[in-house]
Parts: structure tokens; sequence; C-alpha cells
């Protein structure tokens, strides 16, 4: 097989079967997706109806069709304020969160080469809950909150990123280790505007707020970062092909003509931009960001122009279940951050038990 | 011929002032193989990294094309330079496919994915470089020598004039070295010039083309592999007691180090 420059009359033949190989994958690629996005459909439907209010999903379809067909209505006005006015709006943030957490923890393993890290545990989720939780403690509405996030955010990955740059040391440890200084310094300062915090007010909402909820969130919270979270989003799948490339690292990406400073600085912006704005919908989630670019490999393996656009559904449809059974499982809301953290701990360890990481 | 790449007083110097190498001078044609060889640290890689703009000279300039090399953005370079790493540590196993295809990044606007023809071409490399049966296995799983033809299959798939190729052998079992040296003959013949580093004489004897010598002092020495490489420049360069004998079994001459 070292026999190189073969004959093409060799050559034909198997290209051919090389062929049907890749549109075999190709085929595969978008029946996954197609599923995925079957699936999360499904699962939404699925979580309207489940509740402390029961509801048929017949009920369901009618109530979200009832504005756009005219549809007669069978219906109490309770039962559309339970769909309309709670669960749809709570539905679409878990939808959100997820798929953003999923997303940007896909971007952030493919362009640090690293595939331990992942929003919180780069300490950006902590970062950007700082630059909120500051931004509630001045008073300010939800631009000055997205923002303060976003910008709290960059701070935190920058700074991850300086550490390994200052130790001259690029392995996968040092900037988990980084990620580690960073979130536990932006925890304590959590803890220390909890301290500053008002204990009537203020305490309750950051304390619960940091363990992650979407318990409280109102339709105008979402559509406040919808476009932000859009088009990071889309500009993250569009270039989604470039990240494999940075993924092979800085002198070889630039070496196959890449603008890396560009596309890196690109791809880090709008991952960041999900994690503040997830962030600012519900707070911190740990888990989501790591273990779900995981599972997308294990599904259509490393291509990043196929774990990035199945990372949504996938990031999505699992928040989508954790959220429901949140509010569901009790009487009381369980934050999100414990039962993300009870299923994803687990399926950490048997994923890299799966793939027998080989880690440098 | 046709010039493809001209270095003309070329030097580099760290931040430190140390120099590196200095007053180098040689010009690459078509189908032309040129052999870097000089001792470990007389920054054989560095001179890689200048030509590649990746570093940038402190003195001369780098033409290519008739073209200079700091003027041009990372997509040109990348269309007229291929590259091949001596070693390559892949964090994800993504298929050797995936991996050579990646070599048509210059072609592909930033918004978009490699399209069926770039997947044609990348067939036809893979294909070239006999390791099609390889071509779904993840970049991960598969030996040295076979990454390595991957690796030269994205720098094919890349249509560069010149493929510069950092120690191609050295990771390398005895008969895999022979087979690489075919291969870059090969290359030459399709068109590609070979800029290339190697720490073994014999094969930029056998590659039967120009090497340039880079000793301690940073000069590099160029000429014809027959005239430039010498019992006395070996034995100055590598400190060592070299001869070179012809023996007519191989049909060359071979460098033979006393201990």
């Amino acid at each position: 097989m070292w026999d190189v420059i073969r004959g093409s009359e060799v050559g034909m033949n198997s290209n051919k079967s090389v062929e049907l190989v890749r549109m075999a994958n190709d085929k595969r690629r978008c029946r996954v997706l197609v599923l995925m996005i079957i699936l999360t459909l499904v699962l939404s439907l699925v979580s309207l109806c489940l509740g402390r209010y029961s509801l048929s999903l017949e009920d369901i379809i009618r109530i979200l069709l009832s504005p756009i067909f005219p549809i007669e209505r069978t219906w109490t006005d309770i039962m559309e304020n339970v769909v309309l006015k709670v669960r749809l709006p709570r539905m679409i943030a878990a939808l959100l969160v997820g798929a953003a957490l999923s997303l940007s923890g896909a971007t952030y393993q493919g362009i640090f080469k690293n595939p331990l890290v992942s929003p919180d545990l780069l300490g950006v989720s902590s970062g950007s809950c700082v630059g909120a939780a500051l931004a509630i403690l001045m008073g300010l509405g939800h631009i000055g909150i997205q923002l303060f996030a976003l910008a709290f955010g960059l701070v935190a990955v920058f700074i991850a990123t300086a550490i390994p740059k200052l130790m001259r040391n690029s392995s996968s440890l040092m900037l988990v280790l980084s990620g580690v200084i960073v979130s536990g310094f932006m925890i304590s300062t959590i803890g220390l505007l909890k301290y500053i915090a008002d204990p009537e007010t203020q305490l309750a909402a950051i304390t619960y707020w940091q363990l992650g909820s979407i318990s409280s969130v109102k339709a105008e919270d979402v559509i406040a970062v919808f476009p932000a979270m859009f088009v990071a989003m889309i500009i993250l799948i569009v270039i989604r092909w470039r990240i494999n490339i940075i993924s092979l690292g800085e002198n070889e990406a630039s070496l196959l003509g890449t603008n890396i400073k560009a596309i890196r600085g690109c791809a880090i912006i709008c991952s960041t931009v999900l994690t503040g704005c997830a962030v600012c919908i519900s707070g911190t989630v740990g888990w989501v960001g790591l273990i779900i670019p995981h599972m997308c490999r294990m599904i259509v393996g490393p291509d990043n122009s196929k774990v990035m656009p199945i990372s949504v559904f996938v990031g999505a449809s699992f928040m989508l279940v954790v959220d429901t059974l949140a509010r569901t499982v009790t009487a009381a809301e369980v934050p999100l951050s414990v039962i993300t953290g009870f299923i994803g701990a687990p399926l950490f360890a048997w994923l890299l038990f799966k793939q027998r990481m080989k880690l440098r | 011929m046709n010039v493809l790449m001209k270095v003309k007083n070329a030097g580099f110097s760290y931040l430190d002032g140390h120099e590196v190498f200095g007053n180098v001078n040689f010009t690459i044609e078509e189908g032309q193989i040129f052999s870097i060889i000089g001792p470990n640290g007389a920054g054989k890689s560095t001179l890689l990294n200048c030509i590649t703009n990746l570093l940038q000279l402190n003195t001369g300039e780098i033409f290519i094309d008739g073209k200079l090399i700091k003027e041009l953005d990372r997509k040109t370079i990348a269309k007229n330079i291929g590259y091949v790493p001596q070693t390559h540590n892949a964090t994800y196993g993504y298929s050797v496919r995936d991996f050579v295809v990646m070599g048509r990044a210059p072609y592909i606007s930033i918004y978009r994915m490699p399209s069926n023809e770039d997947f044609v071409k990348t067939n036809a490399a893979i294909e070239s470089m006999g390791i099609a049966h390889l071509a779904d296995r993840p970049y991960t799983d598969i030996s040295g020598g076979e990454r390595q033809q991957a690796m030269i299959a994205r720098a094919i798939v890349q249509e560069p004039k010149i493929i510069i190729m950092d120690e191609p052998t050295s990771a390398l079992d005895f008969g895999n070295q022979l087979k690489t040296i075919r291969m870059i003959k090969d290359l030459s013949k399709r068109g590609f010039a070979i800029i290339m580093t190697t720490h073994n004489p014999d094969h930029a004897i056998m590659l039967e083309d120009t090497v340039g010598v880079l000793d301690r002092s940073g000069h590099l020495t160029v000429g014809l592999s027959k005239d430039a490489i010498t019992e006395e420049m070996l034995s100055s360069v590598y400190q060592i007691d070299v001869k070179i004998e012809h023996v007519e079994k191989v049909g060359r001459n071979v460098c033979i180090a006393k201990l």
C-alpha cells in the first residue's frame, strides 16, 4: 500500500465506492439531523402537556394553532394562560439555553482543541453570572444585564486563555486548570456580591439563579436575548467547517490559508454571546456544554460540520427534558444544575470510558 | 524554468539578537527538489517557518511568484505553498477524508463547506497516496507512515506549486523512509517543487537534485547534491569523520561516518 501513485484503473473503481460511502455518510448525517429536529418538536409538545395542570395533546395543539387559524374555542382561559403565558415561554427558554450552551461548548472544544472545556469549565458561565449579578445590583435593565453578562464572559474567556500563554504551556490540562482558576475567582466574586446584596430581595434571587432556573422566566426576558442568540448561532453554524481547521492548531490552520485570528475571534465572541445570553435567561447551568458535544460526536463522529448543527437540537432536547423534570418531579422547583449534575456527571464518566479518550 | 520562490539575503534573529541564519540565498523552480541538511539546532525549521511567512525575516526578502511574501495574505500563500508537518498531534479523530479535504480550505469561501468537487479531488489525492482503504478510518487510529501519507494527500489537494516537508523521513522506519524518498521524486515529476529538511545526507544524494547545507554559523551553502555533499563539508558540519564511497551495488554515493 505504500507503493504510491498507482495506475488509475485501480483508482476508478474504489474512487466510485469511496464516493458512495461518502454519500451514505451524508445521508446518515441528514437523517440524524432530521431525527433530532423531530425529537425536539415531539418533546416540546409533550413538555407543554406535563405539569401540575395536566393538558391533553389535542388541547395543546389547538391552543397553539388558534392565533393563526380560526379554531373553535374548546378550552378555558386558564388553559390558554397556562400554555401561552407560562409553559410556552418557559419551553422556549429551555430550548434556547440548551441549544446555546451545547453549541458554545462544541465551539470552545473545537477552537481550543480541547475536548475538556465548556462554558462552565472555562469560567465563562460564572463570569457572565458575575456580570449579570452586578448589573442587577446596579439596577440596570435587560440590555444592561446582557451587555454586562457578555463583557464579563469575554473577560473570563480572555483570562482563561491568557494563563496558559503566560505559562507557555498549551496542554489540555493547563487550559482546564486555568478555567478552574477563573471560575473559582468568579464564584468568589458572586459570593461577595451575595454578601453585599439586600437579603430581603436580591440575595434569594441571586442564589436561586446561580443554581440555574427558568421558573420565573418571562416572555420579555426571552425576547430580549433572542436576537443576539439567533445571530450568534447562525454565524457559528455558517463557519462550522472552519472550526475543524482551527482545531488542527494555530500554525497548521494558517498554512491552510486560514485567517486564524479573525475566525477564532469571531467564534469566541459568538459562543460567549451565547453563554452570556443563556446565563441571562437561566443563570449558570453546568454540564450541558460539556457533555452534549461529546454525545453528538459519538453519534455523528468528530467532524464539527456535523457535530455543531446536531448539538443545537440535542442540547435543546436535553435541556427541555431537564427543565420539565425540574418542574414536575416535586411540588417545589428543583434547580436545573442539580439535575444536570446528577445526569451529567455519571454520563460524562461513561462517555470518557466509551471514548477511551487519550488526553495530553 | 519557472522561478516559483526566490529567497534573497534572508536573515533571522531571535528577539535577544542571537542570529539563527543570515545571508541565505536560493531559488526554487518548478519540479525542483531542494533538500536542506544541517545539524540539530542550526535553524532548519526556523528557515521553513520563514519561507511560509509564519515567522518574519529580520533582513532580506522572499518572493513567491515574483511577489513579496510579506505582502501576501495567508490564502494566497496557501495556494502557492503546501506544508507537511513533521508530526501531527491530533486532538479529534477526523476521518482521513475529512482531514484531507481541509487542504481545500484556501479555495472554499469562509461561509461554505467543501463541495462535491472538493471531495472528488480529495478522493483522487487519497487514491494517489494509496490510502483509499483508510479514507473512513479515524485519522488518530492509523500508523505514523499512513498519517504522513494523509498529510501529503492534504498538501496535494491544496494544489500548491511548492510542497514543504519538515523532516518527512525522521519518524519513519528504514523501509518507509525509502518509500517516502521515492514518493518525493514522484511528486516532483507531477510538477510540484519540494523543499524538505532531512537529517540524512544519503536522502539528499538519492533525490539527485539541489541541496542546501545550513551550518552552525547560520550560513546556507547551496549546490547540486553531487557537488555540494563532500566529505570535508559533512565532516565540518556534523563535526564527525564522514567518508563518502561510491557503492556499485546501489549505484550511488553513500555517506558513512567513522565512530
